[in-house]
């Protein structure tokens, strides 16, 4: 198969722009210093440090793209799809800890870019999106691809702007970058006017600075964490849930040395899966819906809560009424708005996770005795093992794909998913270790993440090994991607968990519409692995258990980007499962156990 | 999946989330843990003053089902800094929310709930002209204004607190209302007290600087 690596330039683009309504075209600058608008934008970039780029090229944004063609440092990745630039920037964020950065055209291109946004903002992702617009005197008249995309995408950022000014457009820019990776991070938005970009300024952009108005929290109240500690070290079967904000602000070294210290059990959220390694004698895994029923039972009985950025999202929680009913919550966020919002804080700790652990360490005298806890803990890992079928059954068992996957890739592989029930599998049957190494779609449960979000990651962190987990749903949702990841050549390993069907729909239609499957089950689906050839990616298929090992072995040794197509057992779901706004302690392991739950 | 002989205090022993805690998290004798009762609240919000923050803001009131009963903005002395005087009425834990959210907004650069402020509010109302002495004369009672006399219609004005406007407007109901408008509140900070300030930018209020602003006014 011939598929070398091209790293082409971008190339300039000659067609004519769909609608060319700006009044002058600036010619292409062959200098370094800023002369237009679009070179403003560019510069601000380089200040604030970025290499890499996700984008999708049209008519408004074209400015921006020539003022890029002089810049070879910047690493502009050409996407299929404005979702995924905005997810494969969103990846990159998680990756890096700094904002991903993706460009898009006016009109449809920023409206394609939503989703991504949406899926960003719900999980304090660092994105930075440029849009193009429709020159600023035809914004309003429904030009050529006009589209109120500040309008639209309000509700999904942290912050937007549309640009006004050449002479300011560059710090615009780097004050949209500052805000997507302070405090708590978040996607921003710059609407650049086609006319804004090609106008003449040669004024540079400062380095990167959120307005002074903006100051994140870092130090909790003092008499608060009195308070917490002194709760705490009274507290006889304490937790500690490590949520998203743990790895996103850098506490995790902290966090393991104060639960170490204390022998406090760790549970985590979805988002904060390698925040606390999982092979820890006190790590209890994800709790939540489908998390493991340890990790469930830990915070369902606790007497004290250590909450650390987690937003107690529904998902986690269940029923509010019975969330660890029994315990105080001590609550460490950046975000004040999350203080007793979804749960109620006994003790609001708003501040810097990391600062507010080394605040609560210092205040404790003395850890409490929680020896009979940790029994109790074991007891319950003991108890509800996650399980299931032997990895010779037939058909093949999807957990089995999953951690066969683990073993044949090294530790810190970075994993990426769709949204589904592999999503559910690869979280469980995974073991993550290291922050940074879990990229997923949480709070929106984007369908198609997962691979656009592996071309992020792999641009991010190319030495690393990147294996994404995607549902044939999922995938086909966003696998015109597939043609990036081949075009530069990313070594990543798509896992297709195909059960032939939407399955977690199945799974819910199975459990709470008496197994009616409307439009859940495709009866036909690609085969992914000749498709992959058709890409010009390297395809295989598993069947057989016994093939596993060896496929997923020879997939991940491939230097490129593979698919591998596991023809799963299409009627296994995914246990254990607390049913939507249940009960924590109350988990089902089988079909027959949820059905009791009902 | 009994939950099986845990250690620790029996249930009833142990300290539990409910009932009210101060900012330190001591907890208050006899006091719910939270009010769910809708009480009105006066908040003031200083903005920058750039396009489409009052989308921003309206829109956050929409997406988070706050109930919003009036809102206004307006210039300050500082032409780059617009206030929102905002009436919401909800539930406390609500009004903390509304406070927090509206905070975290990055052209939010301070929030503030007036617990006792001056406020006032226009209506402008258009009567049928048929008795203007008697117009007038209410008019006069509410210190009001007339803005236009013709001989059919007579436009007058009326400034005052909520009461106020609900009056004048129930005794010019006699001539006949053709039209009204009102403006909602405008208010600031009563006394010395500042209402929401840029030299105080609460963009991260604390959580014990929230709750004390309303605990003050149970
Ligand atoms: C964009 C989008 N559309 C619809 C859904 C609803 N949804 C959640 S999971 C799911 C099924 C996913 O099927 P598949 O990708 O095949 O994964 P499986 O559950 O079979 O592992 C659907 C349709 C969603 N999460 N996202």
């Amino acid at each position: 198969m011939d598929r070398t690596a091209q790293q082409q330039p971008p190339t300039a683009q000659h067609d004519p722009p769909e609608s060319d309504t700006s009044a002058s075209q600036a010619e292409p600058s062959e200098s370094d210093g800023v002369e237009t608008g679009a070179d403003a934008v560019v510069a601000a970039l380089e200040a604030a440090g970025v290499d890499d780029l996700f984008g999708v090229q049209g008519g408004a944004i074209m400015p921006v793209y020539d003022a890029l063609y002089d810049h070879d440092e910047l690493n502009h990745v050409t996407m299929a799809h404005e979702q995924g630039a905005a997810h494969a920037a969103d990846a990159y964020g998680i990756v890096t800890g700094e904002p991903g950065v993706c460009l898009a055209t006016s009109g449809p291109g920023a409206t394609n870019l939503v989703t991504g946004l949406a899926d960003a903002s719900m999980d304090s992702d660092p994105v930075l999106a440029l849009t193009g617009q429709v020159p600023t005197d035809f914004v309003g008249s429904d030009a050529f691809q006009e589209t109120d995309t500040t309008g639209v995408t309000q509700p999904i950022t942290k912050h937007n702007s549309f640009a006004q000014d050449p002479d300011t457009v560059g710090d615009a820019v780097g004050t949209a970058w500052a805000l997507a990776n302070d405090g708590r991070q978040g996607p921003t938005l710059v609407d650049l006017p086609k006319d804004v970009s090609l106008a003449e300024t040669t004024s540079e952009p400062d380095s990167p600075e959120t307005p002074d108005t903006y100051s994140p929290p870092t130090e909790a109240d003092e008499v608060v964490v009195r308070a917490a500690t002194e709760a705490l070290e009274a507290t006889q079967r304490p937790v500690i849930l490590a949520g998203g904000g743990v790895i996103k602000g850098e506490a995790c070294d902290r966090l393991r040395s104060f639960a170490r210290e204390y022998e406090i059990p760790v549970v985590t959220t979805m988002p904060g899966l390698g925040s606390f390694p999982e092979d820890d004698p006190l790590s209890m895994g994800m709790a939540g819906m489908h998390g493991t029923g340890y990790a469930n039972l830990a915070l369902a009985n606790c007497d004290f809560l250590l909450g650390v950025g987690t937003r107690f999202d529904d998902r986690l929680t269940g029923g509010v009424e019975t969330f660890a009913p029994e315990a105080e919550v001590a609550h460490v966020d950046i975000d004040p708005a999350e203080m007793s919002k979804n749960i109620f804080a006994d003790y609001p700790l708003v501040g810097d996770a990391r600062r507010v652990l080394d605040q609560l360490d210092d205040a404790i005298a003395t850890g409490p005795d929680l020896t009979e806890w940790h029994e109790t803990c074991k007891r319950w890992v003991e108890t509800y093992p996650l399980e299931y079928e032997m990895p010779d059954s037939d058909p093949l068992k999807p957990e089995y794909v999953v951690e066969t996957a683990d073993a044949v890739t090294p530790e810190e592989t970075i994993v990426t998913t769709g949204v589904g029930q592999h999503q559910m599998w690869a979280c469980l049957f995974w073991e993550y270790t290291e922050p940074r190494t879990w990229v997923s779609s949480h709070g929106l449960g984007t369908m198609g993440y997962g691979l656009p979000a592996a071309i992020g990651a792999k641009v991010a962190a190319p030495e690393t090994e990147v294996v994404c987990f995607e549902g044939d749903g999922s995938l086909l949702m966003t696998i015109q991607s597939l043609s990036v990841a081949v075009r530069e050549n990313l070594d990543i390993t798509v896992v297709v968990l195909n059960n032939e069907a939407i399955g977690m729909v199945r799974q819910w239609q199975d459990g709470f519409f008496e197994g009616r499957h409307m439009a859940s089950e495709y009866g036909w689906v690609p085969e992914f692995d000749t498709l992959a050839e058709a890409f010009g990616a390297r395809g295989f298929r598993i069947d057989e258990a016994e093939d596993v090992e060896a496929t997923l072995t020879a997939a991940h040794e491939y230097d490129g980007p593979a698919v591998v197509d596991a023809h799963i057992d299409p009627e296994e779901n995914v246990y254990p499962m607390v049913p939507s706004g249940g009960d924590n302690a109350r988990f089902a392991l089988n079909d027959e156990q949820l059905e009791g739950l009902e | 999946m009994s939950r099986g002989e845990l250690p620790g205090a029996p249930p009833e022993k142990r300290r539990t989330p409910d009932g009210e805690r101060t900012d330190q998290g001591i907890p208050v004798e006899g006091v719910d843990r939270q009010t769910h009762e809708p009480r009105r609240a006066v908040l003031s919000a200083l903005v920058k003053h750039e396009p489409g923050v009052l989308a921003e803001v309206s829109g956050l009131f929409s997406r988070r089902q706050y109930n919003i009963e009036s809102l206004t903005v307006g210039e300050t002395i500082d032409d780059s800094l617009a206030r929102m005087t905002i009436v919401v009425e909800e539930s406390r834990p609500n009004i903390d929310q509304v406070k927090k959210q509206l905070a975290k907004r990055i052209p939010v650069i301070s929030v503030r709930e007036l617990e006792e402020a001056v406020q006032r509010e226009l209506v402008i109302v258009k009567v049928d002209g048929d008795s203007p002495d008697q117009v007038n004369a209410i008019t006069e009672m509410y210190d009001g204004q007339t803005l236009d006399a013709g001989p059919r219609s007579i436009t007058v004005e009326i400034t005052g607190d909520e009461q106020r406007i609900d009056a004048a407007i129930d005794a010019y109901r006699q001539f006949g209302i053709r039209e009204l408008t009102r403006t909602g509140y405008a208010a600031l900070a009563r006394g010395e007290k500042p209402t929401a300030q840029v030299s105080e930018p609460n963009q991260a209020p604390t959580e014990a600087q929230v709750k004390t602003e309303t605990i003050a006014d149970d």
